[in-house]
C-alpha cells in the first residue's frame, strides 16, 4: 500500500447526498479483472449524459478539476453495495481522500485498507466547502493524516479522528493482512478451545 | 468491549460477539473468529489477493461458493455466458474452490442459486455464528440470530487467509415492531416501511436487532426478507433471536447438526437472545397494524410511500437539499409529483433476488396471478432464488400458473436485481420489482426500478400498473 502522509491537492466536489456504490461504478464493471484501470469506470454513468457524451457542467468533465486527488461529498457517501470496486474506481483515478460528513459503513473500511482516507468533517463545514469549490473550482485542501487535520482553501483548519491502527497502516504504507498473519499462533490457539 | 457487559445483561449482539473475540487491540478493534464465509462469482479478486503473497485458504471446511452474479438465468449451460468476461468470474471460482478444496455449488448443481438463499437453505447459517461474504446483505443471514455483514474484497483475502477479521464493535439498536399485519402486508411492506421511517443512513454505524410480536410471528422467509434489507437502513448486520420457528426451519437441513448434535445445539441457540435490561444505544418502535402495501416512487430504498398514496411533491420536503434530491429522482424516474402511485404505468416485472426469491415469495405472488393474465405489453419475469426454490415451485405446480399467466419462468441467479449477467431493464422502462436496490442505473443504465414485495409486483404484472394488491385479493 502507499503510504500516506500530507496531501495538498485540488478538491472536487460532489454536491450529492447518499451517493451509493452502483453510482461511483456501475455494476456492469465488476467483472473486469483488478488489473484493469477502474478510474476509467468512475461514474461512468453520470459522467456522460443521456446522449452518451461526457455533460460539461459535472465537475468531473471540468479542467479545473484534472487534478484533483480530494472528493468532498455529502452525507452518507458510498452506502449500498459492499463492492470494493467502489474505492478502487477513485483511487485508480487518482483520489486518496474523501471528505464527507458520513459514510457508508462497508466503503469507508474499504477505503482505508486501499489508501484511499475517508475524513468526516461536520455537516456545516462540508456544505460550506462544497459550495466554495463549486464558486471557485480548482482550489486546493490540505489533508495532514500524521496531525489529523484538513485545511481548507479559506484558510481554516480542522481536526478529524481516524483509527489509529488504520492510520498506523496507512503512515507506514502496511496492511492488516501481514499484521493479522503474524498472530498466527493466537489464532490457532483460540482454534484449538473454540472446537468446531 | 466493556467489562461490565460481561457481567450484566448481554445484548444478543455481545454474546455472539464475545464467543468470537480472538483477542483485542489497544485501539479498540477486536479480531473475530469467522465460523462460515460465502464467497461466490465475483470473489475473483480477493483470491489474487492471496495469490499474490503466496497464501492458501485457512479454513476452507468454513467456506462454501456459489455461483450468482453471472449465470445465464434463461439456461444452465456455461456457453449460454456470452461474455467472456462473466465466464472468467464463474470460472475463476469454480477454480479458486476448486483448488481450495471449498465446497462449491456451481451452475448446474441444482443447490445452485443466490449466496443468501443458498445458505440458509442448506443449513450453512446457524444461530450464533459470525457470517460474511463480499455482499452487503449478508445481513440476511442475521434471521439466524447469526451476526452476519458484508466485506470488502481486502477483507475477503483477510478472511480466507485468517478466517478472522478485525472489527470494531457497532452499535446495537432495537427496532420493535408489534402488532398483527394487515392483510395484503408483507415483512418487504414492513421493511420498506422502516426504511421510509428512519431513512437510508438511519442505521450506519448500528447493527439492528428486530423484535416485537410483528416479528415473532413472521416466517422465516419473512425474517429474511428484513435482515437483507437492514444494509438499505445503512445498518451492516440485522439480528433476530432465533425461536421455534428458527429451529423447525433449520431441523433435517443438509449442514446443520444432527441426533444429539442438535438437541444440544437447540439448547445452546435457546440461550441467544438479549437480557432483559439489556441496554441499546438506540430503539424504534414501528406499530404493523398500520402498514399498508408499499411502493418506491424513487431512487433510494427510503423514498417509499404507501401504494394508496401519490408521487411527493419535492416542493413540500421539509430542507432544501431533500427538495434537490427528491426533484433529481423525480425526473430520473420520469414521475410528476401529485400522481396518483396507482396510475403509474409499468414495463418489466422482476420477482426474484435475495430479498424476495424463496418459495413463500413465489407462492404469494402466484396466489395473485392465478386465474389472471399479464397485461398487454408487460414483460414480466420470475426468477427463483435458488434451484431448490425453482424445484419446489414447479412440484407446488406454481410455475405452471405464471406460466399460463405469460411469465417467463427463468433459472435461479441475481438475474434483474443488478443485472451484471445481462438480464437488464432497458434504459427508461419502468420495472416493477422484488428486489433491494432502486439505485440510479442498478437494473440498466436509465432503467426505473420501484420496489414492492412479491404480491405487489404480481399485481403490477397482471395490471400493468403499480396497484394495490388488496384489491385484488378482495376480487381474488
Ligand atoms: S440478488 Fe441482488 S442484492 Fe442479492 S446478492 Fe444478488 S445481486 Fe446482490
Amino acid at each position: 500500500m502507499e503510504r500516506f502522509d500530507r496531501l495538498e491537492a485540488v478538491a472536487l466536489p460532489i454536491a450529492q447526498v447518499n451517493c451509493d456504490t452502483d453510482q461511483i461504478i456501475p455494476a456492469r464493471y465488476l467483472q473486469k479483472p483488478r488489473s484493469d484501470n477502474f478510474g476509467n469506470y468512475l461514474f461512468a454513468d453520470s459522467r456522460l449524459g443521456r446522449d452518451g457524451t461526457p455533460s460539461p457542467e459535472l465537475p468531473f468533465n471540468q479542467p479545473a478539476y484534472a487534478l484533483a486527488k480530494i472528493v468532498v461529498a455529502e452525507r452518507n457517501f458510498g452506502c449500498g453495495s459492499s463492492r470494493e470496486h467502489a474505492v478502487w474506481a477513485l483511487y485508480d483515478y487518482g483520489m486518496r481522500a474523501v471528505i464527507a460528513p458520513s459514510f457508508g459503513d462497508i466503503f469507508a473500511s474499504n477505503s482505508l485498507k486501499n489508501g484511499l482516507l475517508p475524513i468526516v468533517l461536520p455537516e456545516d463545514v462540508v456544505t460550506g466547502l462544497i459550495a466554495g469549490l463549486l464558486a471557485y473550482p480548482g482550489a486546493s485542501v490540505t489533508v495532514d493524516l500524521p496531525a489529523q487535520t484538513v485545511t481548507l482553501p479559506d484558510g481554516t483548519g480542522h481536526a478529524f479522528t481516524v483509527d489509529p491502527f488504520a492510520k498506523h497502516c496507512l503512515v507506514n504504507g502496511i496492511d492488516e493482512l501481514g499484521y493479522t498473519l503474524g498472530l498466527a499462533g493466537e489464532i490457532a490457539a483460540f482454534e484449538r478451545s473454540y472446537g468446531s | 468491549m466493556d467489562d461490565a457487559a460481561d457481567h450484566g445483561p448481554r445484548t444478543l449482539l455481545d454474546k455472539i460477539w464475545d464467543r468470537h473475540r480472538i483477542l483485542a487491540r489497544e485501539d479498540g478493534q477486536d479480531l473475530l473468529f469467522i465460523d462460515r464465509h460465502f464467497i461466490h462469482d465475483v470473489t475473483a479478486p480477493a483470491f489474487e489477493i492471496l495469490r499474490a503473497r503466496g497464501l492458501k485458504p485457512h479454513a476452507p471446511a468454513r467456506t462454501f461458493g456459489t455461483a450468482d452474479h453471472y449465470v445465464p438465468t434463461h439456461s444452465r449451460d456455461m456457453s449460454a455466458v456470452n461474455h467472456p468476461e462473466r465466464r472468467t468470474m464463474i470460472e475463476a471460482l469454480t477454480r479458486d474452490a476448486g483448488e481450495a478444496g471449498i465446497e462449491m455449488f456451481g451452475l448446474g448443481d441444482p443447490r445452485q442459486g443466490i449466496v443468501h438463499v443458498v445458505g440458509p437453505e442448506q443449513g450453512l447459517s446457524l444461530p450464533g455464528m459470525t457470517i460474511v461474504c463480499a455482499d452487503s446483505h449478508t445481513s440476511t443471514h442475521g434471521a439466524f440470530g447469526a451476526l452476519a455483514f458484508g466485506i470488502g474484497a481486502t477483507e475477503v483475502g483477510h478472511v480466507l487467509a485468517t478466517q478472522s477479521l478485525w472489527q470494531r464493535k457497532p452499535q446495537w439498536m432495537r427496532v420493535l415492531i408489534e402488532g398483527r399485519l394487515p392483510e395484503g402486508v408483507t415483512a418487504k411492506d414492513v421493511v420498506l416501511a422502516l426504511i421510509a421511517n428512519i431513512g437510508v443512513a438511519g442505521a450506519a454505524g448500528h447493527a439492528i436487532e428486530y423484535a416485537g410480536s410483528t416479528i415473532a410471528a413472521l416466517s422465516m422467509e419473512g425474517r429474511l426478507t428484513i435482515c437483507n434489507m437492514t444494509i438499505e437502513a445503512g445498518g451492516r448486520a440485522g439480528v433476530i433471536a432465533p425461536d421455534e420457528t428458527t429451529f423447525a426451519y433449520l431441523q433435517g437441513r443438509p449442514h446443520a447438526p444432527q441426533g444429539a448434535d442438535w438437541k444440544r445445539a437447540v439448547a445452546q441457540w435457546r440461550g441467544l437472545h438479549s437480557d432483559p435490561g439489556a441496554v441499546f444505544s438506540r430503539e424504534v418502535v414501528l406499530d404493523a397494524s398500520a402498514i399498508a402495501p408499499m411502493v418506491t416512487w424513487g431512487t433510494t430504498p427510503e423514498d417509499a410511500s404507501p401504494i394508496d398514496g401519490r408521487v411527493p411533491d419535492p416542493a413540500a420536503a421539509a430542507t432544501a437539499e431533500r427538495r434537490e434530491a427528491m426533484g433529481r429522482a423525480l425526473a430520473y424516474m420520469g414521475l410528476s409529483p401529485g400522481t396518483a402511485l396507482e396510475e403509474v404505468a409499468i414495463d418489466r416485472v422482476f420477482i426474484g433476488s435475495c430479498t424476495n426469491g424463496r418459495i413463500e415469495d413465489l407462492r404469494a405472488a402466484a396466489a395473485v396471478v392465478q386465474g389472471r393474465k399479464v397485461a398487454e405489453g408487460v414483460e414480466a419475469w420470475v426468477v427463483p432464488g435458488s434451484g431448490l426454490v425453482r424445484a419446489q415451485a414447479e412440484a407446488e405446480g406454481l410455475d405452471k400458473v405464471f406460466v399460463r399467466a405469460g411469465f417467463e419462468w427463468r433459472f435461479a441467479g441475481c438475474s434483474m436485481c443488478l443485472s451484471t449477467n445481462g438480464d437488464t431493464v432497458a434504459p427508461g422502462e419502468r420495472c416493477a420489482s422484488t428486489s433491494n436496490r432502486n439505485f440510479v442505473g442498478r437494473q440498466g443504465p436509465g432503467a426505473r426500478t420501484h420496489l414492492m414485495s412479491p404480491a405487489m409486483a404480481a399485481a403490477a404484472a397482471v395490471t400493468g400498473r403499480l396497484s394495490d394488491v388488496r384489491r385484488l385479493m378482495a376480487k381474488g
